[in-house]
């Protein structure tokens, strides 16, 4: 399969990115990684008549100490995310989920920002950043601004990225010691969850988000809410599902997700990672 | 558009429409067609090669992409006559039943190794997740990666 013809430019700066896709408009799109859009465009299910590769955009690729947060340039590919010695000491369940992206090649080339702008909730790091509490840095024409990862996931692939804007950082709260588990429950070692679960806990505080239980990922807040007040994790991963809608497909029923979404949260949450 | 990007040591100048995927670039502009295509949705890992010295799924990269860049496809392993260790270790440890995974295989195994030298038996297994053999020949397949990281 080969993706309907479209014109190509390369962008060397986020700048020059945001300025290409001001002039093109609607009809452009912003190649990352390519990892998610490509596939989209060679089954027609994407159409761009232009694409601006932003995959060159070097200074948008690093890992900082931030102090209170681990600042992520959305051009960080899922190897490095994966591989990072900072990200292993302050935000080691970030660096886990990364490594269960696909596969290595996969890793070699999608990026942290193109999966979290591509927003599906299938994908592992924009639930696993949602429950991390990140906060998401877009650049548009008149400058940044900042998005909470809570506020930032609208619909099916749809995101508060306005439509001139491009996401150029990603920022995760340091994790301070606390403990976390990641659960990935799926067919073959490379397929998209059916469903995921990224939780983490310090004390009564915890987070907790579901990947694949409806059209956008889901921050179980009930679990949350329930373990700060003082609940036992089963008690509390027996909420798992109630901020969630999922669908039925082949792989489950919406019944069996919330069974899963249940016990995976369970097993997350007593996982004594830290 | 114009792409410049050296495989296998050859510097290659060729005019591209943008949408041309690598694999179709190293298939069928150069002629390479050791490279195969299999699920064409970067699932199966057939069209493993490398770019800049990793292990990409060629089939979900614009030869745009790899424009001044570095391929090697397996036609590029062997030194003449003598071919690579993977190659050899996959030969000796009948790694391959039908042969079409085999090219992708050996490639993301070589991948492996650059990452891993001396990986245990369940490293190989996790990282050669990315490539399906359908005749499932996953244990010749692990047993060739480990005999070829041994022999270093």
């Amino acid at each position: 399969m080969i993706p309907a013809p479209f014109d190509y430019k390369r962008a060397s700066s986020a700048a020059e990115a945001i300025s290409l896709i001001g002039e093109y408009g609607d009809e452009s799109k912003f190649l990352a990684g390519g990892h998610s859009l490509l596939p989209l465009m060679k089954l027609r299910l994407a159409q761009p008549s232009m694409l601006i590769d932003i995959g060159r955009i070097q200074d948008l690729s690093y890992i900082r100490d931030a102090g209170d947060h681990i600042a992520i340039g959305a051009l960080t590919r899922h190897m490095d995310v994966e591989k990072s010695p900072v990200l292993a000491e302050h935000a080691p369940l970030l660096a886990h989920a990364a490594g269960h992206v696909g596969d290595p090649q996969v890793r070699h080339r999608g990026t942290i920002g193109g999966s979290i702008a591509h927003a599906d909730s299938a994908s592992d790091l924009p639930a696993t950043t949602l429950a991390l509490g990140a906060t998401y840095v877009a650049q548009g024409p008149n400058g940044t601004r900042e998005i909470a990862a809570a506020d930032f996931y609208k619909g099916f692939l749809e995101s508060a990225l306005a439509p001139d804007e491009m996401l150029t950082e990603i920022r995760v709260p340091k994790m301070n010691g606390a403990s976390w588990g990641f659960q990935k429950f799926n067919r073959r070692a490379q397929d998209w969850a059916i469903v995921g679960v990224a939780a983490w806990k310090r004390g009564t505080e915890s987070g907790v988000a579901l990947v694949n239980m409806g059209s956008v990922p889901v921050l179980a807040t009930s679990v949350a809410t329930a373990i700060a007040g003082g609940a036992s994790i089963a008690d509390a991963a027996q909420l798992a599902a109630a901020e969630a809608e999922p669908q039925s497909d082949l792989n489950a029923s919406a019944e069996y997700r919330v069974h899963l979404a249940q016990v995976l949260v369970r097993r997350a949450l007593e996982s004594n990672n830290a | 558009m114009k792409v410049t990007i050296t495989v296998n040591g050859k510097t290659h100048e060729s005019e591209v429409e943008p949408r041309t995927l690598l694999v179709q670039y190293v298939r069928d502009t150069l002629g390479l067609t050791g490279t195969n295509i299999g699920c064409d949705t970067s699932s199966c890992g057939a069209c493993s090669l490398h770019l800049n010295g990793e292990s990409v799924k060629s089939c979900t990269l614009l030869a745009a992409q790899a424009d001044g860049g570095t391929v090697t496809t397996i036609e590029g392993l062997a030194n003449g006559d003598v071919m690579h260790p993977m190659q050899k270790a996959f030969m000796d440890n009948h790694g391959l039943q039908c042969g079409f995974c085999t090219p992708g295989m050996v490639m993301a195994a070589i991948g492996l190794l650059n990452e891993n030298p001396n990986p245990t038996e369940e490293q190989v297994r996790i990282g050669l997740e990315g490539n399906l053999c359908r005749c499932t020949g996953y244990h010749n397949n692990v047993k060739s990666v480990l005999a070829c990281a041994n022999e270093k």
